[in-house]
């Protein structure tokens, strides 16, 4: 007879001395974990707990301007430093590591309208409502040792006068000319003090301008007479006009993507576009209660943050209908302008109360340097509620967000005059002959014409 | 030509090895994958498609990745038992399998007597490392089984299981390590059967009244309990699939029950007679009942139907973790294996000294070793081929560190189950439930029992009053009243095509038969 029967020695089980790892032996067979599906959707439960517990997403705010901020700038080379114009004329860079002005550019008279840096990070243009543009020259040194300076005031090294005031600005990304624009678009070059190019499509004000970050000739703007205004450079007249039934505020190229852009309309919605396509927005993003004033994409281009004139930052899914992400808090007034940090972990807010905030793009993120078990383990979690996202106990509390009072309220009565406004138009439709009301999508009703 | 045709002949029989690896590896893959793949043809929705496809090719990848990793994970192999030449397996004797094995496994086959202190149970911990034996006149032992040292022992007046846990006259107790009493759990009576669900930390009893208690050891609530309503037993048995509790009764019918509802979720009728004995496969789809007809049944859980009937008596029933099946009765052991389509064939038998009457036989976990109960002590036999070789340290480690032991408990806790997660298929957590359309009956249907009421309605007869209370009229009267009443929830019933009821007819005036944006210029009646 043959026979074999299973004996293990507990030396080759075991560890030989204390300070060797222990021995670890794996079966996969699933034989051998019953009820893991439970266990997964606990674990998931659990994990979207331990969200909430751990959502602290507030940081720091960054206190020392007189008036409300009006305009932010990312440098794209210094990933710690922001600058902030606000509209007492004040221009600061920003630790924001310590939350403190390395340096202040003031010498604008009026308020400052618009900033931007040049993309090697070395120029920062500025304009106001003092109908100029000034050019400082960023100090790189002092980027990397703020904890010495004790917000030294700098002068600009140019300053060039122009006819009207000035309501936004931006650089080319990779070039070195910016755009302005007020009464008409102008486009300017280092050093030529006064604009190479201007275009104008209208009598209207242009209130807001963006470059596209993939193609460095064609830029964005909105304007008061409802339209966004598509220009490429190398022609000598705009490209394309979409008319809107209302105002946007602000522009925002998807970096990843650079055929979208992302508008901020006074309508409380962002509508993303495809340039190619105008006459339908491929996504409407809905969740605001007022105005959206500014917007910023994240640079992995998944997601963006808006700032609203209902005192909240939103983070959207780049397309997502709804926002993925609230912040709000008492002190903070209406948010004029946002930014996302170039690292995708932190969203800046500047805001009427004359401070700026740092926030976590990631509520519950651990910051820091993580161990790789760490790291295994917030892997882990977040697939377990990736898996389960759609079970109603995990979806629930998953979505929860304490909402402030008059947010809160100012939502559920929107929500009464949308389900009312669409129940007066299914009965009229009921009530016509079939056919006779055509439905038109969301994402096209809101767009008036579009104009070549 | 020639050459090339003949190697075209010969290709066809000699199948390539290339070939066999490859099948080799879908067959062990194909436990992995843990089901069939989700059916993506009914979706509607593109985008969900796209990244649910994306999905399944992973689980694909991973199930391959681990069939192949196998080789190389698991170090030991399954024990085996073979016969040689006219001799039978099942009649091979413990002492010459002892022989033939190493010194390590010899020690593992033991027989301890201990007379004074009533029948005994025993029960292994999920690892196989611990051991704890009760005795009914009261003696409990707590063993460690890989250096065979007695952890603790104490006496009490009388016991009845284990995992720490005894039931006295009254209560069950939990003592701890050291034997101290930490608690006693009053709300289950007394219990002839205790059953510990680790993964939910619930404590399941049974009494004599047949009361069925639910506690949860963790935080100490009582989480349920049942009347069965079928008399006392001592028959249960935890099912470790789906974690589900079978109850064999005295009618022959076993139970299946959930924390969660009053009522069972399965009754199935299984012997003619009262059931002995009642044991679960680990895969969740077999399970094993003896009654005292003098069979022993295997049924199909996933149909609920019998696979097999054989003519065995016995007292107690086991699986083991390869599925093989141990039966105690009398004095004698019998081990059945599976050779293929459930066909279970006698494998290996002990027989005991003459007058011990065996109480339980439990497969002790990752060993090839059977644990035997009886009335005079203690016994353990090899049998080789029933435990897993190679097991998972995440899952059970025997080996086990103090620290390693603690750290396991910590995470046990925090990811206790709810016991709202005991379900028959555990497999459906996660699932969406498909929109239920209400099924209507055909129109033909519903005449026909519109029919069927109506008759059954006047069947019914009216009693006769007395005291000059007969009058026929009013017998008249209530016989139709009945029949209305049965035709009442037919009529109700909306019609076929979803419309309400159709009320009951008004007079039309001209206003209504207008469409509705012109009824304002119909002629109004004045009043």
């Amino acid at each position: 007879m043959k026979v074999k029967v299973i004996s293990r020695s507990t030396e080759e089980f075991t560890r030989e001395r204390s300070q060797d790892l222990q021995k670890v032996y794996r079966n996969y067979d699933p034989i051998l974990r019953p009820l893991d599906k439970a266990l997964e959707y606990t674990r998931a439960v659990n994990a979207t707990k331990l969200d909430n517990i751990f959502a602290r997403p507030f940081i720091g705010a960054m206190d020392g301007h007189m008036d409300s901020v009006s305009c932010m700038a990312k440098n794209p080379n210094h990933l710690k430093g922001i600058f902030s114009g606000s509209m007492d004329g004040d221009i600061r860079l920003w630790d924001i590591a310590a939350r403190k002005t390395v340096c202040q550019f003031s010498d604008h008279k009026g308020g400052v309208r618009g900033l931007a840096a040049s993309t090697n990070g070395d120029i920062l243009v500025s304009c106001g409502t003092d109908c100029t543009v000034r050019l400082w020259k960023v100090p790189v040194l002092k980027m990397m040792d703020s904890s010495h300076s004790a917000g030294e005031v700098l002068k600009p090294t140019e300053r060039y006068v122009w006819k009207h005031a000035f309501w936004a600005v931006d650089h080319q990304w990779d070039g070195t000319l910016f755009a302005t624009v007020g009464a008409q678009v102008d486009i300017w070059d280092h050093n030529r003090s006064v604009p190479v190019n201007s275009f104008e499509w209208g009598k209207d004000t242009v209130i807001s301008v963006r470059f596209n970050p993939g193609e460095p000739d064609v830029l964005a703007t909105s304007a008061s007479d409802r339209s966004i205004t598509l220009y490429d450079l190398r022609m000598s007249s705009p490209a394309r006009k979409l008319i809107m039934k209302t105002k946007t505020n602000s522009i925002c190229w998807n970096p990843m993507e650079p055929m979208n852009f992302t508008a901020a309309n006074e309508d409380c919605n962002c509508y993303s576009y495809d340039v190619r396509k105008l006459d339908e927005a491929k996504v409407v993003h809905k969740d605001h209660v007022s105005a959206v004033m500014d917007i910023d994409y994240s640079p992995t281009g998944r997601e963006f943050v808006t700032g609203s004139y209902d005192r909240t930052i939103r983070i959207f899914k780049y397309n997502g209908d709804h926002s993925r992400e609230i912040y709000h808090t008492k002190r903070m007034q209406r948010v004029f302008c946002v930014k996302y940090s170039c690292d995708a972990s932190y969203v800046i807010s500047g805001s009427d109360d004359t401070n700026l905030r740092l926030w976590k793009a990631r509520a519950s993120e651990q910051l820091g340097v993580l161990l790789p078990r760490e790291r295994r383990k917030h892997e882990y979690q977040d697939a377990l509620k990736e898996r389960y996202k759609h079970l109603p106990e995990v979806k629930r509390i998953m979505r929860h967000r304490h909402l402030p009072k008059p947010i809160y309220k100012a939502a559920t009565l929107r929500r009464t005059m949308i389900d009312a406004d669409k129940k007066k138009e299914q009965r009229k439709r009921a009530h016509s002959a079939p056919g006779s009301i055509t439905v038109e999508p969301f994402r096209k009703r809101r767009i008036i014409t579009e104009v070549e | 030509m020639v050459a090339a045709e003949e190697t075209g002949v010969f290709d066809r029989f000699k199948p390539s090895t290339d070939q066999d690896a490859l099948d080799e590896l879908e067959l062990k893959s194909k436990k992995y994958l843990r089901g069939e793949a989700a059916n993506l043809e009914v979706l509607q929705d593109k985008k969900l498609k796209g990244q649910l496809a994306v999905r399944e090719k992973l689980y694909g990848q991973s199930a391959k990745a681990a069939a192949k990793a196998e080789k190389w994970l698991m170090p030991s192999e399954e024990g085996y038992l073979e016969a040689e030449g006219l001799e039978k397996t099942w009649t091979i004797k413990q002492e010459s399998i002892v022989r033939e094995v190493d010194l390590l496994s010899a020690r593992k086959a033991f027989d301890m007597i201990l007379p004074e202190l009533g029948p005994y149970t025993q029960e292994y911990t999920s690892s196989g490392r611990y051991m704890i034996v009760g005795g009914r006149k009261g003696h409990v032992a707590m063993i460690d089984m890989l250096s065979m040292d007695l952890i603790k022992e104490f006496q009490r007046d009388c016991s009845d299981e284990l995992h720490d846990l005894f039931s006295c006259y009254r209560y069950p107790f939990i003592y701890n390590r050291h034997g101290t009493e930490v608690h006693c759990l009053k709300e289950h009576g007394k219990p002839l059967k205790l059953q510990f669900l680790d993964k939910h930390f619930l404590l399941v009893s049974v009494n004599s009244f047949a009361q069925l208690h639910y506690q949860d050891i963790s935080t100490g609530e009582i989480v349920a309990n049942y009347r069965t309503g079928l008399g006392r037993t001592d028959v249960m048995r935890s099912n470790p699939y789906n974690a589900v509790i079978g109850l064999g009764h005295s009618g022959g019918k076993v139970t299946m029950w959930k924390p969660t509802s009053v009522k069972p979720l399965v009754t199935m009728l299984c012997h003619h007679g009262p059931v002995t004995a009642l044991a679960f496969h680990s895969g969740g789809h077999l399970m094993a009942t003896a009654g005292m007809d003098r069979k022993i049944k295997l049924w199909d859980l996933r149909k609920f139907e019998v696979l097999r009937t054989y003519s065995a008596q016995a007292q107690t029933l086991d699986f083991s973790q390869k599925g093989l099946l141990a039966t105690g009765n009398g004095s004698k052991v019998q081990i059945w294996k599976d050779s293929g389509g459930h066909e279970y064939e006698p494998y290996m038998a002990h027989a005991m000294v003459k007058g011990y009457q065996i109480g339980k036989v439990s497969f002790r976990p990752y060993e090839d070793v059977l644990g035997i109960g009886h009335s005079k002590g203690l016994s353990s036999i090899l049998v080789p081929g029933s435990g897993e070789p190679n097991f998972d340290t995440w899952v059970a480690n025997p080996y086990e560190t103090n620290k390693q032991r603690r750290e396991k408990e910590v995470h046990a806790l925090l990811d206790k189950l709810q016991p709202e997660t005991i379900m028959l298929d555990p497999k459906k957590i996660g699932t969406v439930r498909p929109p239920r359309r209400k099924e209507k009956k055909a129109k033909k249907e519903a005449e026909d029992e519109m029919e069927e009421a109506i008759a059954a309605a006047k069947s019914i007869t009216v009693k006769k009053k007395t005291k000059g209370r007969n009058k026929p009229s009013k017998r008249a009267k209530k016989k139709q009243e009945e029949v209305f009443k049965a035709k009442r929830p037919f009529l109700e019933q909306p019609s076929e095509d979803g419309q309400p009821p159709a009320k009951k007819k008004q007079r039309v005036s001209e206003a209504d038969e207008l469409p509705k944006s012109l009824q304002r210029f119909a002629r109004k009646k004045t009043a």
